[in-house]
């Protein structure tokens, strides 16, 4: 770990102002910090701190995105072979079907990390900040929402849109309003509809001989039930975007952010509490096919589970009071399971939910700050009319 | 008079370097006094250098307030006035002649005194510097009167000292101390304890007083966090609150008429060869008692505690309010993939180390710290790690975000009268995104005072 340090601190005055590198050294510093910790120490208020920093915490969700990341890559090389009748159960020709996902997948992920951290890179360079971590966890994110057939072109026009639109416009990491992830996605959904939509962009290179429309995309058609069965749906082996597709592999992701305490409980509790609300209201009415598919197949169909997961608990995009976490998290439940079953426009509702809420948090968050307020002016107004 | 009170939230931090309950005498060289330890106050110098003083001479007092006085707290020779920046007195060094001589301010029994003539006696003597105020934690103006006034008589604070050694022998005084206090307020003499640490029948057996037993994890022993529990600050009104080491100052102004500034302080934390408590006075020089007492790593010294605490030289002098020294290591080292380790042994509140993660099973596991930031600077953006630490009713983060663009408006409704940065102390520890948030609620509340010229 030596060397590690020497090579560094050999590179380090090239970066430093009136150095040759001078324009890298953002990236430096990246690089820098990517390996050692900083020496930084306290110099005003807490002595000590806690071992806790961002890029801990961002990597902590990173590895939670790693079991549907990898379930995403073996399921695309499946169902590509599926479609195309080349294998007939879920283990046969195991490596092949990783090995095709992966090749597919990891195109994606690499364009999604050298755009979005080359724009990461120049804002910081620019305004001479440190690289934030934010983009870790976003640039695997977007691969992650994205149909394995994505163009690639449009992959990276739509994280560069959501990068310097939808985050660093704003000022970067922790100033945006809106999941730069989600609006990558539905800045594709919007521009590119035929390459994000209908039922032939869920397989990659799909065989002719079969549909692939998604669980979603059959009961938006009007099917009684969803073709699949619903083992497949929770274990994930259904057409669908790169890494929504496993209930199983997103759990395991969910585990690991509730019990390192990354992502708040609450909004997870609450997205599925609001969902199944709605859907319980919809099984009442049971006026379509849609509305009488039994409310628990919801979390089993598209995107809800990783939505409810990965994308609602954004603690920067959500509401930050713990109270509005609940109001914020059953609301986006409610309204994906709405949009779902009587939008005839769109089949997933979870997208356009949580950016609806994300819009929303901050008066979530205004009214239950005011409710403090109120209590603690009326408090004061009781003292001056008693004296 | 009892009353029980439990604070749900907070959070203890274990470290090691508990000073071990023996009390050594030992002899100071120098003393100072710090402008700086006072909120607000900018002092007009009573004496020059090379005047002789006796304990309880008046030193300076504070521009516009004439009447608050600071005297010596030991007599010796003005060594020096230090200055910094644009003049500003850094330090008023005073080296003792050994003589112990004292100003007479003459022994009077309470019990004839009224408000005003207490009042005067204090502040004649520098007495009622002790004294501070929510809000804004300055000394009290003499001319307001408290609703009511807290007597801290706990720490929770990490290696805190241990208040039953702090008071020992100091009931009587204490007593008169409280009896004094009574007179400057028409509501309660408050004397808070806690329910497991630092009880001591010196504090419990006061007359006359209100004894609150407070259970729970740190901060329960800030005044603000207590001052909500018994009675919430709104705006316009103003509590008062002390040591309860300075009950004990405050008496013997009364019984010996003199001002005696005595006090026993902890020496801790896990860089200390032997942690243990010293008896000196006010202002003392550090470098005594820390001779040949700490290890021979590149150390930080602290008047005070880890969390609030004050960054002072190994020549240094203790702060005026502070009953504890705090040695821990500079953390200067650079950890290969700190990100990614696993981290067994790293202090840490979230669960993201495995250390944190385990803590609920090995509770009593003091940590090694030191004072490495351990991560650059970002944006606050993680929610909800505040909420855990805090138990006041104010929304931390929205108020942090408040002082951090001064809005006062916005400051007031969100409960900035009742908070003083060391509040916040422990959201600093736990934030991830490294932000110096004390200093932040000090720039708020600065702001604040100066918009309501207080």
């Amino acid at each position: 770990m030596k060397w590690i340090k020497n090579i560094l601190d050999n590179m380090r005055p090239s970066f430093e102002e009136g150095g040759k590198l001078y324009a890298f050294h953002s990236l430096f510093d990246a690089m820098d910090t990517f390996f050692l910790t900083p020496e930084t120490t306290t110099t005003s208020g807490c002595h000590i701190r806690d071992a806790v920093d961002n890029k801990r915490t961002m990597f902590t969700v990173v590895i939670a995105l790693i079991p549907a990341l990898l379930f995403g890559m073996y399921n695309i090389g499946y169902q590509h072979y599926l479609s195309i009748g080349e294998v007939h159960s879920y283990c046969e020709n195991f490596w092949g079907n990783f090995w095709y996902g992966f090749l597919q997948v990891l195109p994606m992920i690499l364009v999604s990390y050298i755009v979005g951290l080359g724009i990461e890179c120049i804002f910081a360079q620019v305004r001479k900040h440190e690289v934030s971590e934010g983009y870790f966890v976003t640039g695997m994110l977007i691969p992650l929402i994205c149909p394995p057939d994505v163009p690639l072109w449009q992959l990276a026009i739509a994280v560069a849109f959501a990068v310097i639109i939808g985050k660093e416009v704003f000022g970067g990491t922790g100033y945006n309003f809106l999941n730069p992830a989600l609006v990558a996605r539905a800045f594709l959904f919007f521009s590119y509809p035929s390459k994000m939509s209908g039922d032939s962009v869920w397989i990659a290179e799909q065989g002719d001989a079969i549909s692939g429309a998604t669980p979603l995309g059959e009961m938006l058609a009007g099917a009684s039930a969803p073709h699949a069965s619903m083992l497949d749906m929770f274990l994930g082996f259904v057409p669908g975007s790169v890494g929504e597709t496993s209930v199983v592999a997103i759990l395991l992701g969910a585990i690991l952010l509730l019990v390192t305490g990354v992502a708040s409980w609450r909004i997870m509790l609450s997205v599925f509490a609001g969902g199944a609300a709605m859907g319980v209201v919809f099984n009442l009415i049971g006026a379509t096919p849609y509305m009488q598919m039994p409310f628990y197949e919801h979390f089993l169909i598209g995107g809800f589970m990783f939505g409810a997961v990965f994308m609602a608990t954004d603690p920067v995009t959500a509401a930050q009071t713990n109270i509005g976490k609940y109001i914020y998290g059953a609301l986006i439940g409610i309204m994906a399971v709405l949009i779902r079953v009587v939008n005839p426009a769109y089949p997933e509702g979870m997208m356009l939910s949580i950016l609806l809420l994300n819009v929303f948090a901050p008066l979530i968050d205004y009214y239950v700050v005011e409710a403090n307020i109120k209590r603690r002016t009326k408090r004061a107004k009781v003292l001056t009319k008693n004296n | 008079m009892s009353k029980a009170i439990k604070i749900s939230k907070g959070l203890d931090v274990r470290l090691l370097g508990q000073a071990k309950p023996e009390v050594v005498e030992t002899a100071v060289g120098e003393y100072a006094i710090k402008p700086k330890d006072f909120v607000g106050l900018t002092p007009k110098m009573l004496v020059e250098q090379g005047d002789k003083v006796k304990a309880g001479t008046p030193v300076f007092y504070a521009k516009g307030k004439e009447r608050l006085m600071f005297t010596s707290p030991v007599s010796g020779t003005i060594t020096a006035v230090e200055r910094g920046e644009k003049r500003v007195i850094n330090a008023i060094r005073i080296v003792p002649d050994g003589q112990n001589e004292y100003e007479d301010f003459s022994k009077e029994s309470l019990s004839g005194m009224s408000r005003e003539q207490v009042k005067e006696k204090m502040l004649a003597s520098g007495v009622w510097t002790v004294l501070r105020q929510r809000p804004y934690s300055v000394i009290p103006d003499p001319d307001t009167t408290p609703k009511y006034i807290i007597v801290t008589g706990f720490s929770s604070a990490p290696l805190a000292p241990d208040y039953s050694i702090l008071l020992q022998g100091e009931r009587a005084a204490m007593q008169v101390g409280a009896d004094a206090l009574r007179k400057l307020t028409d509501g309660k003499v408050h004397v808070n304890v806690h329910s497991s640490i630092s009880r001591t029948d010196e504090l419990l057996k006061l007359e006359n007083v209100q004894i609150n037993t407070f259970e729970g994890k740190h901060p329960c022993g800030n005044v603000s966090v207590q001052a909500e529990k018994i009675d919430p600050i709104n705006k316009g009104e103003k509590i008062w609150y002390l040591d309860a080491q300075d009950l004990a100052v405050i008496g013997k102004l009364f019984l010996e008429g003199r001002y005696v500034a005595d006090k026993i302080i902890a020496l801790t934390g896990e860089e200390v060869s032997h942690p243990q408590y010293y008896k000196i006075k006010r202002g003392a020089n550090i470098s005594s008692i820390i001779y040949n007492n700490v290890t021979s790593n590149t150390l930080r010294f602290i008047s005070g505690n880890v969390l609030t605490g004050t960054k002072i030289e190994r020549d240094g002098f203790l702060s005026y309010y502070d009953n504890q020294i705090t040695v821990i290591r500079e953390g200067k080292e650079r950890r290969l993939f700190g990100w990614l380790a696993p981290g067994f042994n790293r202090f840490s509140v979230s669960r993201t180390f495995l250390s944190g993660f385990m803590k609920n099973c090995s509770c009593n596991k003091a940590y090694k710290v030191d004072t490495n930031l351990n991560g650059g600077e970002r944006p606050l953006v993680f929610t909800g790690e505040f909420e855990k630490v805090f138990p006041m009713d104010i929304y931390p983060m929205q108020l942090i975000k408040a002082c951090a663009i001064g809005d006062i408006d916005l400051m007031e409704q969100l409960g900035i009268y009742e908070v003083d940065p060391e509040d916040f102390a422990l959201c600093e520890l736990v934030d991830s995104s490294k932000t110096n948030i004390q200093a932040i609620i000090k720039q708020g509340l600065d702001l604040m005072r100066k918009e309501m010229g207080e």
